[in-house]
């Protein structure tokens, strides 16, 4: 009950700061600009099949593929900075200001506080990535009727990319400040995104020190990894057979290593609600 | 309830790395007691609240509240608490900020909305109900915290500075709140610098430095004790002064001021009968009670707190 109250407080907090209604903007207003790109883009593709005797309809499904993994690349990373920069003030802001006292006050339980927070904004970047990547999805589909593979679980690894990192935010702000919270979420996604590129590049070269050091990295914040993954399962047969660049992956992290991400999140949570629990308010 | 005490301390103590918060603060309050915990800035003051709540985890020593040890969850259902700066989610409408209270209190809805009617009335907040609490005076959001604190209808409150923001209208308001609070049989935890506030509003006080209770005094002995009294009368002979001795402690006499000290102000009467038998033109007996702030300099001293 008290879980609930707290998560739809949260709820209220991000409409009346106006946190979901700059993020519903910002969000509508990439929708717009990726539409008006994938126009021009799929003009000149169908021009290309037009004229080329080697372009067929297996390459624009391709070259739709790519442009789509690219919007759903920036959405990927919009979400990502969204959920750390909501939610890296939400435990450390009210403790700082006091008005977390007279919340624990009331006969409920910290780690309530704890998980409403983190239902709240869970929602929250739901209906974010929803808005974004289903915005994406649907102006795809609507000019050039082409649909992705795999979108269900590609949305959902990406999604839980995003609620990794506001978990880890959550746990950070439990005991730190919101700069150092900031900061440190921050530098792990950092961290996370060059292992990814080293163990992308290393792969190529055949470098297995190279792999090894980017498999470390995703395992100190497997973020990137996640979203790797998600690339992969959304990219076309022919793409994922000979492709390598930002949006599709050399060296494909593995069902075991979203499970890792799956308990990382897990692991987050639980740190953040013993946290909070034992601390001086 | 299982203790007759709704607040009971035993050595409670917190350090925070190498500072000593709180030495070791025992306290018993009786239920139904209006208590005043005074003491000067960095006593330790907030931090014994905050140990008292669960804000703040003692490293020591043990308390029960309400008869429960420190941490039980339903004695927080029964205990209402106006933070120190009243920080709230100013960007709740009052209405929003007390329902908001009202359900982590657990309270049926309709009995919810009916007593924040009631409440808003009390604080004179009604026709503020739908604004939201930033654009509140300090005056207001005290009042706004102060009915928060209310809303469960507890059995032990604690209002950690209710009056520093209030002008003297909001000031006779608290003051009104606590009298009635009292006639409910509810326990008032009062921690104020005002000391005349607190002179006016509580049964007891304790004094605290360093984490430590150096004293705790009925505010009625204040009144009931020994008083330095002091007359304003034509000269008077060696002789009267020496009578005066059997009424009272002290007798000095300065031209036409005598002073001396009398166990009780009962003993007055006596004494203006007394100077008046032996010929003596009486203009005034004032008795110097011992004011609150009087007593706090002498049991806390006067270096006062940092």
């Amino acid at each position: 009950m008290g879980t609930w109250i707290i998560a739809r407080l949260t709820f209220r907090e991000a409409s009346r700061r106006k946190i979901a209604l700059t993020g519903f903007l910002l969000g509508l207003a990439f929708v717009i600009l990726f539409s008006i790109g994938f126009f021009y883009i799929n003009q000149q593709v169908r021009q290309n099949v037009q004229n080329s005797p080697f372009q067929s309809p297996i390459t624009m499904q391709e070259y739709y593929n790519t442009f789509t993994l690219a919007g759903l690349y920036v959405v990927n990373f919009l979400i990502i900075v969204m959920a750390a920069l909501v939610t890296a003030d939400t435990l450390a802001g009210e403790i700082s200001s006091g008005t977390i006292q007279s919340l624990v006050t009331k006969p409920l339980r910290r780690s309530e506080i704890v998980f409403g927070k983190w239902l709240g904004y869970a929602i929250l970047l739901a209906l974010y990535v929803v808005l974004m990547a289903g915005g994406i999805l649907l102006s795809t589909a609507l000019q050039s009727g082409y649909s992705m593979p795999n979108v269900l679980s590609g949305l959902a690894l990406m999604y839980l990319a995003a609620l990794l990192v506001m978990t880890i935010t959550i746990a950070c702000s439990s005991r730190f400040s919101t700069l150092a919270t900031g900061g440190m979420v921050i530098g792990l996604y950092g961290l996370a995104f060059v292992g990814s590129w080293v163990e992308q590049i290393g792969s190529l070269m055949n470098s297995t020190a190279a792999v090894q050091v980017g498999i470390v990295s995703s395992l100190i914040m497997p973020s990137e990894a996640i979203w790797r993954r998600a690339a992969f399962e959304m990219t076309a047969p022919l793409s994922r057979m000979i492709s390598f660049g930002p949006f599709s992956s050399a060296s494909v992290p593995s069902p075991a290593m979203m499970i890792y991400g799956g308990l990382y999140l897990l692991a987050a949570l639980w740190i953040a609600v013993r946290q909070f629990d034992r601390r001086d308010l | 309830m299982s203790s007759e005490f709704a607040i009971e301390t035993q050595e409670l103590r917190k350090q925070y790395g190498d500072n000593l918060a709180v030495r070791g603060l025992s306290l018993q309050v009786p239920q139904g007691e209006v208590f005043g915990f005074l003491g000067p800035n960095g006593a330790g003051k907030t931090t014994s609240i905050k140990m008292l709540l669960g804000l703040v985890f003692p490293s020591a020593g043990s308390a029960r509240l309400l008869g429960e040890p420190l941490g039980n969850r339903s004695v927080r259902a029964r205990i209402g608490f106006l933070p120190e700066h009243f920080r709230f989610h100013d960007w709740l409408s009052a209405g929003e900020f007390l329902t908001l209270h009202g359900e982590l209190y657990g309270m049926p809805k309709e009995q919810l909305r009916a007593r924040i009617r009631e409440l808003l009335e009390l604080v004179g907040l009604t026709p503020f109900e739908h604004k939201q609490l930033r654009t509140y005076s300090k005056g207001m959001l005290q009042r706004i915290g102060l009915a928060q604190a209310l809303l469960n209808d507890p059995l032990l409150v604690f209002l950690d500075e209710p009056t520093s923001g209030l002008d003297p209208v909001g000031r006779r308001l608290v003051r009104d709140i606590i009298h009635s609070l009292r006639q409910k049989g509810t326990t008032v935890f009062l921690n104020s610098h005002l000391l005349s506030e607190v002179e006016i509003t509580c049964d007891r006080v304790a004094f605290i430095k360093q984490g430590e209770v150096l004293r705790t005094s009925q505010l009625k002995s204040l009144v009931d004790g020994e008083t330095s009294v002091t007359i304003r009368c034509s000269e008077p002979a060696p002789e009267t002064l020496s009578g005066l001795e059997q009424l009272g402690k002290n007798v000095r006499a300065d031209g036409d001021t005598i002073t001396l000290t009398v166990s009780e102000e009962a003993v007055l009467p006596a004494i203006t009968r007394y100077l008046v038998a032996q010929g003596l033109d009486v203009y005034a007996i004032t008795p110097q009670r011992l004011s609150l702030e009087d007593l706090f300099m002498q049991v806390v001293g006067t270096d006062g707190g940092l």
